[in-house]
């Protein structure tokens, strides 16, 4: 926890889905996202830019809010975003066309 | 200034070193991991680097803002409903719970689930259970997800497997039977692995935890390896990570070879670069912990191993920061002034990718 990003709380997780589809080290995940989200790298862990960020693009936020978007809906849209296959929206995608 | 530092023992005893202990320590740590390697030692700057965390006063130390890294797991959620021999905490939680919690109330980067007897020949049996409750979980979760389960070759031989027993072979100088015996059990091992990761595949997994790769030995780490390369070729979408369960791959079979590489006796720097050949997304080296020695000691001699596998590595490295490996203490409940140093090193020191 003391040198975790925050996973959803911050973009932990979207850094985590560039080392996981693109073997990513972390400077070039890190760049990456921080590019695809227009902000600097060092606000990737800054949760007072990271939430609004997240609730604007529709990629998931750590609180709970009746009707935002979450998990699946959520990663189908962090798929677009940085433009990565993830296989549990395309197996979504294939039951919802 | 301080005179002495508090610190612990690799057990996690609180002891109270000089100054000049702790350096004297992490020169030796640094040493040892440098000669039985072949690889560099940490130099100067680094060692006085790593004395200036140990000299931290605070209990738990960090990073700075913007050098945060990736925190993947082993099946961290079950420890929350597991018992005591996972250093569980035995809520009662449901599997589903205890993934929502940990990415929700931990705040972690990726999650992940498994089995709770955590190898791939107990999950066999209770595929289609696995396969039900990982999709539906998939459905739930925002941050990455994966299952995780050990390759556990040692569950393929006599009295729990088919498989006649190496440890019982090698002692008669039986040395070939004992090969034989391993090989079969690798080949059965690594269809095993195929056959639940492709089924998970196919309910949409993002990924998949080789943990603790290599506790067999070498053909355990080939079983792995040959599973691996086989997955990635023919579902490519689905991350695969390695980690491994020590520093050094142990010879059980003595001459078994992947892509012409002989797997016993490598070390992590070493191990990383059969991984990414396979095709691993993500490679956790683990290195061992001496009780005796000191925290100090233990931690330059992991970095020093994980900063030549970060050299050395095309892939992310995540060093396994549980109990016992990387400089936490062989301790159930891991002081938490030496997990966050250990934390501290791996990625200013080590230039770890994650933990």
């Amino acid at each position: 926890m003391a040198a975790g990003m925050g996973g959803i709380r911050t973009a932990g997780d979207l850094v985590a889905w560039m080392q996981m589809t693109r073997k990513m080290k972390i400077d070039t995940a890190k760049q990456y996202v921080a590019d695809k989200l227009g902000i600097d790298i060092i606000d990737l862990t800054n949760e007072e830019v990271m939430r609004q960020i997240r609730e604007d693009l529709g990629i998931g936020i750590i609180t709970s809010v009746a009707g935002s978007a979450k998990g699946i809906a959520a990663k189908w849209k962090i798929a677009e975003l940085l433009d990565i296959e993830i296989n549990s929206v395309n197996f979504f995608r294939s039951k919802v066309r | 200034m301080q005179d002495h530092i508090l610190t612990r023992m690799g057990d996690g005893q609180r002891v109270s070193l000089s100054r000049g202990q702790v350096k004297e320590d992490l020169w030796a740590g640094t040493r040892d991991a440098a000669q039985r390697a072949e690889i560099p030692e940490l130099t100067a700057d680094e060692i006085d680097h790593l004395f200036d965390i140990f000299s931290d006063p605070s209990r738990i130390v960090s990073v700075p803002p913007g050098q945060e890294v990736i925190v993947t797991d082993d099946a961290v959620c079950t420890l929350l409903y597991l018992d005591q021999d996972n250093s569980g905490q035995g809520i009662p939680l449901s599997r589903l719970q205890s993934v929502l919690t940990y990415e929700r109330a931990c705040a972690a980067d990726t999650v992940s689930i498994g089995h709770s007897d955590y190898s791939f020949k107990q999950v066999k049996p209770i595929i289609n259970f696995e396969k039900h409750e990982y999709h539906t979980a998939s459905l739930m979760t925002t941050a990455p997800f994966f299952y995780g389960s050990q390759p556990n070759m040692g569950l393929y031989f006599r009295p729990d497997g088919p498989y006649p027993n190496p440890a019982d072979l090698l002692p008669q100088g039986r040395i070939r039977e004992a090969q034989e015996a391993q090989e079969e059990a690798a080949e059965h091992l690594r269809r095993d692995m195929v056959y639940i990761s492709k089924s998970l595949y196919e309910v949409g997994c993002e990924g998949i935890n080789f943990d603790t790769a290599a506790s067999a030995g070498d053909a355990d780490f080939y079983a792995a390896l040959q599973a691996i390369r086989h997955l990635k070729k023919t579902y490519p979408a689905m991350a695969i990570e390695v980690g491994m369960s020590s520093e050094f791959v142990l010879g059980m079979h003595g001459e078994i070879q992947f892509d012409g590489k002989l797997l016993a006796g490598l070390y992590p720097h070493e191990q990383v670069k059969v991984a990414e050949a396979a095709g691993a997304d993500i490679f956790g080296p683990a290195i061992n912990i001496n009780s005796s020695e000191s925290v100090a000691w233990n931690l330059a001699r992991a970095v020093t191993f994980v900063k030549a596998t970060v050299d050395a590595a095309c892939i992310p490295v995540h060093p396994n920061v549980g109990m016992g490996v990387c400089g936490v203490p062989v301790f159930e409940v891991p002081p938490v002034d030496a997990v966050t140093r250990a934390a501290k090193a791996l990625v200013q020191i080590g230039k770890a990718d994650g933990l």
